[in-house]
């Protein structure tokens, strides 16, 4: 069960279905990113950590729970890597290896706005249920 | 005696290469000296789609093991589109010898570039070694053809 | 068809030193080789390339009266034709001629003697078996048209038809637009130089126009393409200018008083308007307007006619038609240029919705003299001048999505410089900002241009892409990170200009179709080798010059215009074309009609025609297969395509690949 850097940055990749060797460094993920003062790791360098196969800062990154999910850095991308899908499947690994879910799906509230990316809900489910 | 047999095997397997990039990738591997097995024997035609199936069907009417058809990369064909053609008259021919039982290994086809003789050496020798695990073709081969 | 006369094959066995001979047994190879029926002549020499060993093949076919050769030596894409040379030399047909290799395919790399020895006789019985069936072929002419076609009038076009007309042959330019000069006559300085495009431009159009070579059609488009390299057939359209060229003194009162004035001007890139009735630029060749029918008020209601009268020359003709000027060529050079992508995809830089973002090229006619702001620098929202700018790099070009495209657009990062470089030495209280992902400066004087941006002229250069543009207090807001120093960028700025991909002319789609020439999935225009044929497409007699085969600068522009143009001057400079006899060849008594030939022919070569045959005594009318062989490259698609064997290709028949086939798996 012990698995290495090298095993989760795979399974990074996996999770989260972004090619991160596409990644040509312009930053404009960053550039675009709201929430980017926030962040100790910028959007740019997570896609750089990942082919680095640094996950243990990420997983420690403070920056998953300032990243709102909101998608301009997938919009803008000119390489189609898609860094808001890597951020997204960091958490994922963050919360699976605390193991057990906070929020069963019965509890999710049936009225909401269908305009809502499912992404984000998710994550503000995740967010807000620590 | 089996085991005798397969000594004794020695495939005979045509090789249909492209003059404008197989055939010069086989030169390469030659005067690059990357050894593969004399079993094989060189065709050249001008195009990969020159190569009628039935000319495939006459190599192992005629007692071939294995038939391997080379061209240059889809996109860089000498003549823009022939090895589009050839892919899909492969496709075409590959299905029908595994309907009517030769094993798929029998055939393939590759893209070998002028500057790959690497490649060309490598495809040949996995080629006869599977040839050889598949051992001789008695499918199609027509004994009337056969010189005592 | 002829009867085969008894052949008597001659098997020439080289011992390339002892590059064949030490792992290839030669003598069993010749005793093999004697056995085949057929063979009257087996020898061996040292090197049969040699003049001495062609001595030998020579004699051979002289005294033994071979009908047909093989040589087993190297690879027949090495001296196929030295030994093709020789057996012409002797009198016997070239294509009598079989090569058997056993050097590259046998000796260099078989270790074991005798394995590779037997291999050798295969392949040398497998050459007898294609010798035995090969026919004498006879290269045909075809007669070369002393005349060539440029497509695109800009400074590839030019560059092209001056240097082969400066070689003594007519020149024909068809331009779309109403004058030559293309992009390079929209550029205000060019790079490293910094010296005025118009200056160096404007004398090569006026040489182009007064050399007794070239005939320059502008206002015209190829509208149709038929024949094959040396003799192509082309309809030329001469759209109805409204003017006569003959009469037309080009004294501009016209465009003075035409009352329909708001007309975008798309030399200035639409950021100032033009008359109905115009010449694109001041430096126009020819300096003949033309009506815009369009939008001039006398053809959309029959009410004005004002150029008619305020002209004295009397040029104005509204009844003017259409021409189609029909022409032969021996070559066509597509020279069709390139445009900027558009931008409406890239909502984040708001183009479409502030005036002050503008494109590069836009800056370019801004800064220009002749430009719509005369030359000034200003914010084309207010015509107040900026005190700070913004460029962005790479907008559009190394995309990965379908908003951009793929590759690299090369120029920009040169000209992002030259124009840093002229703001900041013409308006030095103007801060300039480059973001940008690299910097690439290959080329001659090129990183040292960049340099001096830096250094000297104190541009500042952050690496990042810009994330958003937007519109604030009147001014823009540029959002970004720089990815060095890994901190937020929010400037406020007066303008942006935007490195913007360039993208093959539009129309050169229709154009690679009409000539069958292949184009690439960016519409880049494909030449025949990426490294050694960089100026001709795969089509023979076509040509490429300038952007769009790929995207380049003017000075290699230049040169491979320059190159081009040698390479039409070395066709041109034939009388006749020697055609490759491996052509395909139909026999009509077998041909069905059915067209699937005609339809798998990259080359256009096959057609289809009525011809009365005879068929075992019965004459009948039948619509059979006929091939072109000028047009024809051999590939040998329709053999295989046609239904009814009646296709079959000369130098690789049917006959003689079955051969082949049966003689190694015997």
């Amino acid at each position: 069960m012990h698995k290495t850097e090298k095993d989760k940055a795979i399974l990074l990749r996996e999770m989260s279905g972004a090619n991160v060797d596409k990644c040509m460094k312009c930053g404009k993920c960053s550039a675009s990113c709201p929430s980017y003062d926030e962040m100790d790791i910028r959007p740019h360098q997570f896609v750089s950590y990942v082919q680095n196969e640094d996950v243990e800062a990420l997983l420690e990154s403070k920056s998953l729970w300032k990243c709102l999910s909101c998608f301009a850095c997938v919009e803008r991308c000119p390489r189609d890597v898609k860094p808001a899908m890597i951020i997204e499947a960091v958490r994922q690994m963050v919360v699976r290896q605390r193991g057990g879910n906070y929020l069963l799906p019965d509890e999710v509230p049936e009225l909401l706005d269908e305009e809502l990316p499912q992404q984000l809900l998710a994550s503000a489910f995740r967010k807000y249920s620590k | 005696m089996q085991v005798e047999n397969k000594k004794e095997f020695q495939p005979k397997i045509v090789a249909f290469c492209c003059n404008w990039c197989s055939y010069a990738g086989a030169d390469l591997a030659g005067s690059s000296r990357l050894a593969y097995p004399a079993d094989v024997k060189i065709i050249r035609v001008p195009c990969s789609c020159r190569v009628n199936p039935m000319f495939i069907l006459r190599a192992f009417q005629r007692g071939a093991d294995g038939v391997i058809m080379c061209g240059c990369h889809p996109g860089d064909c000498h003549y823009t589109t022939g090895n589009y053609y050839a892919r899909r008259r492969m496709t075409l021919l590959f299905s029908m010898l595994d309907y009517l039982g030769v094993e798929h290994g029998r055939t393939r086809v590759e893209w070998v570039s002028a500057a790959e003789g690497v490649k060309f050496s490598t495809v040949m020798n996995e080629f006869v070694e599977k040839i050889y695990s598949l051992g001789e073709n008695v499918r199609l081969e027509d004994l009337r053809c056969k010189e005592s | 068809m002829e009867v085969n006369q008894v052949q008597r094959i001659g098997v020439f066995v080289c011992h390339c030193g002892t590059n064949i001979a030490a792992t290839v047994d030669i003598k069993r190879v010749l005793e093999a080789a004697a056995k085949e029926p057929g063979v009257v002549h087996a020898e061996d020499y040292q090197y049969m390339c040699s003049e001495a060993g062609q001595q030998k093949v020579r004699e051979a076919i002289k005294e033994k009266q071979l009908t047909g050769v093989v040589v087993c030596s190297c690879s027949p894409r090495m001296h196929e034709n030295t030994f093709r040379g020789a057996a012409q030399k002797a009198g016997l047909n070239p294509y009598m001629v079989e090569i058997a290799n056993i050097r590259e395919h046998v000796s260099w790399i078989h270790k074991n003697i005798e394995e590779g020895t037997e291999k050798a006789i295969i392949l040398t019985r497998a050459a007898i078996a294609k010798v035995m069936l090969n026919a004498p072929l006879q290269a045909g002419q075809s007669k070369v048209v002393k005349r060539a076609l440029v497509i695109g009038g800009g400074i590839a076009g030019i560059q092209t038809a001056l240097d082969i007309a400066d070689a003594g042959y007519e020149v024909d330019i068809v331009e779309k637009t109403p004058s030559i000069g293309g992009r390079m006559s929209q550029l205000d300085k060019t790079f490293p130089t910094l010296d005025c495009s118009a200056c160096i431009l404007t004398p090569k159009m006026v040489d182009a126009a007064a050399h007794e070579k070239i005939t320059i059609y502008t206002y015209s488009e190829v509208e149709k393409v038929s024949g094959f390299v040396g003799d192509f057939q082309v309809d030329i359209r001469k759209k109805a200018r409204s003017v006569d060229m003959s009469k037309c003194t080009g004294c501009g009162v016209c465009q003075e008083k035409c009352p329909s004035k708001k007309i975008p001007n798309e030399f200035n890139r639409e950021l100032d308007n033009r008359a109905a009735i115009y010449t694109p630029f001041a430096q126009a060749i020819p300096n003949v307007p033309v009506i815009d029918r369009e939008n001039c008020i006398k053809f959309k209601t029959g009410k004005c006619g004002v150029c008619s009268k305020v002209c004295l020359a009397g040029a104005v003709d509204y009844e003017q038609q259409d021409e189609i000027v029909s022409q032969n060529y021996g070559a066509i050079v597509v020279a069709t240029g390139f445009d900027t992508i558009k931008l409406d995809k890239y909502e984040e830089y708001s183009y479409q919705s502030c005036p002050d973002v503008i494109t590069s090229l836009e800056l370019e006619r801004i800064m220009n003299a002749a430009g719509p702001t005369k030359g000034h620098l200003e914010r084309l929202s207010d015509g107040k001048a900026p005190k700070s700018m913004v460029f962005i790099q790479c907008v559009g070009s190394r995309c990965a999505d379908e908003r951009g495209k793929s590759y690299c657009s090369k120029i920009c990062c040169m000209y992002t410089a030259k124009h840093a470089m002229l703001i900041r030495d013409k308006y030095p209280d103007v801060d300039v900002t480059v973001f940008y992902i690299d910097v690439r400066t290959p080329g001659k004087n090129f990183d040292e241009f960049y340099r001096r941006a830096v250094e000297e002229y104190g541009v500042h250069y952050i690496k990042g892409q810009v994330g958003k543009v937007a519109e604030h207090n009147g001014r823009l807001l540029v959002q970004g990170a720089d990815l060095i120093d890994n901190r937020r960028i929010l400037m406020e700025t007066d303008m942006v200009v935007l490195a913007t991909a360039i993208e093959p002319n539009p129309d050169v789609r229709k154009i690679a179709t009409m000539l069958t020439a292949s184009i690439d999935t960016n519409n880049f225009l494909t030449e025949s080798h990426a490294k050694l044929r960089p100026v001709e497409s795969p089509t023979a007699g076509i040509f490429l010059s300038g952007v769009c085969q790929g995207p380049k600068d003017i000075p290699e522009t230049v040169a491979q215009a320059g190159a081009a143009a040698i390479k039409v001057v070395g066709l041109l400079a034939k009388d006749y074309l020697v055609t490759n006899p491996c052509v395909a060849k139909s026999d009509e008594l077998y041909c069905n009609g059915c067209s699937a030939c005609e339809k798998v022919c990259p080359y256009g070569a096959i057609s289809y025609e009525d011809r009365e045959v005879n068929d075992h005594g019965i004459r009948e009318v039948r619509r059979v297969a006929s091939v072109n062989s000028a047009l024809c490259q051999g590939c040998g698609a329709c053999t295989v395509a046609c239904p009814s064997g009646a296709m079959d290709l000369q130098g690789f028949s049917n006959r003689q690949i079955l051969a082949e086939v049966d003689a190694i798996c015997r």
